[in-house]
């Protein structure tokens, strides 16, 4: 049976690696918000040049592996004079990977909201931006929080490969400790429940609102 | 940042030979993936009782952990079971434990978008369910299900680059052991621009497949 | 139209009875290898022994990604150990480990035996069989020059101490230096690359291998001296007694003959 006494006997670690763990992916949805939302606009923007840059960015983000976005930043740019530490590292490659993907999902909650709403609002004489701001968007976000919360979810389990540049968050910690304790077995089980205890819950949040939604529609 | 010194043909080779061990685990994995994530995703469909219940419980677990946790656990806590794995087939296990979860989820989603009449259609022109399931709804499901699951195989062969945590021969790896060289500094940069080039053209090759298809089947 | 979607399905079902075949033989292939039979018996068997290596230590192995030769003391000592045992030098194949994947890569039975900057302790005593001692090495501090940490003392909890994670110099740190803050990375390359990268003040592991990585970068330099032994041993999967008595045989070989001082000599610069 699970040996529970290396989840007591290293309660610290495991606490911290929880900690760092929802903290660098709270900041990270945040962030990714942010910039998915910016390259969602760009997007679909009636400016060409804008439209290139964020077909750009989301193509290439999207495509290539997170690890190769976190090393770049840790061991890559400090060659070119820029540092952070493992948890900004960390936490600003899942920004830049993740928004990509944000900007996909609001991309399409936008292209959801009826075409006639933005000329309907462009011709009662608001510009393009406060068309966005005050009209299109606010609808769009509704639509857009599923796959926003399995971004969510994406961004806990991936921010796990933080741990091979030394940010201390929850995979990190669970490997120093089965290294000192040469328990390897009960070490990842549990440390496997404390990803469930915030993917899980939120998985049935974000199905929750998926049947809701689909009903509404 | 010296292109010129870290792009040498021995460098390059280097790096396509890691490369290749990339694409070789994926492909394995994506096949195997495909295999048990389509048989997940239609026993789940047909909800025969038990199994599928275990099946959906276990899809639920897999999916919410992350993978490097999933590979970690295949190539060190695993022998503690009995089970010993090469870095290779640590690899393999672990990434098609992890995307046949996700692909059974695409699978059965896309086999519930075929409309229910067309099952009872099936049967009742005699075919059994067995039949009417694999000559009706699954040809229209395959094709609805395409972009998904070409999404979810670029997500694979990115996936495999977690594998350096096991000491597997891939891209990254090679990448590192470019670097690691006296004076190897200068090729950082390069080194990881050129491994993202790599991933990139692949990846958006598929996506671009991906989209063709999508075009022609709807 | 059925008659096609029947040749398809056919063609899938072996594919997929192939793919099942070929994971049951590779299960099969690594139980009988693994498990009951002599590994020196294996290694005879195969004419070939497999190492364990580090391939991201100057000096004691390195991989060399323009030839893909793996180079350095380590590597020497083991060609030295296939001669003995098999008679030819060039019948090894090495295999890169890092400190965390060595033991269970030996468990595993992908390779023979662990020849890389592997410290002998109690605890790993538990998990693998050692060799003779080898090689004896001391845990010290690599330091950008010029630093202000010039010994293990001038460590306090603002020093960030860079480790690499299953070393024992890791576990060391954290008992001579409780106050600093260890920051652990997978292997050598990434560690050092760290360390040069600004993310810690001080790089901690064995001198051999700090001086491996003064020789590359020489804005870097030893301080403090040696604050612990380390005695490197070769690993062996618990219980092969043969393999290991195979192994001390050819270090004691190797001193006798003066090939053991030829290559600490062609490696090790300092002493």
């Amino acid at each position: 049976m699970l040996d529970f006494t290396i989840l007591t006997e290293n309660w610290d670690m495991y606490a911290e690696g929880f900690k760092v763990t929802l903290l660098c992916s709270l900041l990270a949805l945040i962030g990714s918000f942010l910039l998915g939302t910016i390259l969602a606009v760009f997007r679909i923007a009636p400016i060409k040049p804008l439209n290139w840059i964020g077909t750009i960015y989301v193509e290439f983000f999207r495509n290539i592996p997170l690890l190769i976005i976190a090393f770049t930043i840790f061991v890559g740019l400090p060659t070119l004079g820029i540092s952070f530490d493992g948890f900004q590292a960390g936490t600003i490659a899942l920004i830049i990977y993740t928004s990509a993907f944000i900007a996909e999902a609001i991309r399409a909650g936008i292209l959801a909201v009826h075409k006639g709403q933005t000329e309907a609002a462009r011709s009662s004489g608001l510009t393009y931006i406060e068309t966005m701001r005050y009209v299109i968007l606010p609808q769009a976000i509704k639509i857009v929080i599923p796959p926003l919360g399995n971004q969510f979810i994406n961004l806990v389990k991936n921010s796990s490969i933080l741990s091979v540049i030394a940010a201390g968050e929850l995979m990190y910690q669970a490997d120093l400790i089965s290294l000192r304790t040469y328990v390897v077995f009960d070490v990842y089980i549990i440390v496997a429940l404390l990803y469930l205890v915030i993917t899980l819950p939120l998985s049935y949040g974000v199905n929750y609102l998926e049947k809701r939604l689909a009903k509404s529609n | 940042m010296d292109f010129a010194g870290a792009y040498t043909p021995d460098h390059l080779k280097f790096l396509l030979e890691g490369f290749l061990v990339t694409l070789k685990v994926a492909g394995i994995a994506i096949v195997l993936s495909f295999i048990i994530g389509g048989l997940i995703g239609t026993i789940r469909y047909a909800k025969i009782p038990i199994l599928s219940q275990i099946l959906a419980i276990l899809v639920e677990l897999i999916r919410n952990v992350p993978l490097l946790l999933i590979i970690f656990f295949t190539f060190f806590a695993l022998p503690e079971v009995g089970i010993k794995l090469t870095p290779t087939m640590a690899a393999i296990t672990a990434l098609t434990i992890f995307e046949s979860a996700m692909l059974s989820e695409v699978i059965r989603s896309g086999l519930n978008s075929i409309h229910k009449g067309q099952l009872e259609a099936g049967r009742s022109s005699g075919l059994s369910y067995v039949q009417t399931l694999w000559h009706i709804v699954l040809p229209q499901a395959l094709r609805r299900m395409v972009p998904p699951i070409v999404s979810q195989f670029i997500s694979l062969l990115k996936d495999t680059s977690l594998a350096v945590v096991i000491s597997l021969s891939e891209l990254m790896h090679n990448g590192s052991v470019i670097y690691a060289q006296p004076g190897g500094d200068k090729f950082i940069m390069p080194i990881f621009i050129l491994i993202a080039g790599m991933y990139f053209v692949v990846n958006y090759a598929l996506s671009i497949i991906a989209r063709r298809l999508e075009l022609k089947t709807t | 139209m059925f008659k096609r979607k029947k040749g398809l399905f056919s063609i899938l079902l072996l594919a997929f009875m192939a793919v099942f075949m070929l994971a049951a033989c590779g299960d099969k292939d690594k139980t009988t290898g693994g498990k009951d039979k002599d590994v020196l018996q294996t290694i005879k068997d195969n004419d070939k022994i497999v190492f364990g290596v580090k391939n991201d230590s100057n000096l004691f192995g390195l991989k060399n990604p323009s030839t893909g030769d793996i180079e350095g003391f380590d590597i020497d000592i083991a060609k030295e150990i296939a001669k003995s045992i098999l008679g030819d030098a060039s019948k090894v194949e090495f295999k890169e480990v890092t400190s965390k994947t060595r033991i269970p890569m030996l468990q595993n039975g992908d390779i023979d035996a662990i020849i890389a900057t592997m410290t002998i302790s109690v605890e790993r005593k538990k998990e693998v069989d050692f060799s003779d001692v080898y090689f004896q090495a001391g845990q010290s501090l690599l330091v950008k020059k010029g630093s202000k940490i010039k010994s293990i003392d001038d460590i306090d909890n603002s020093t960030k101490v860079i480790a690499v994670k299953g070393s024992t110099s890791a576990q060391n740190i954290r008992e001579k230096a409780p106050k600093a803050q260890v920051l652990e990375f997978e292997n050598y390359a990434e560690a050092f690359t760290a360390l040069k990268a600004g993310k810690g003040d001080t790089l901690t592991t064995d001198d051999a291998i700090l001086y491996g990585m003064a020789d590359q970068d020489n804005n870097y330099e030893l301080v403090g001296g040696q604050f612990t032994d380390e005695p490197y041993g070769i690993a062996a999967k618990k219980g092969n007694t043969k393999l290991v008595e195979a192994i001390n045989k050819a270090l004691t070989e190797m001193k006798d003959s003066g090939r053991y001082d030829e290559i600490h000599k062609k490696w090790i610069k300092k002493d």
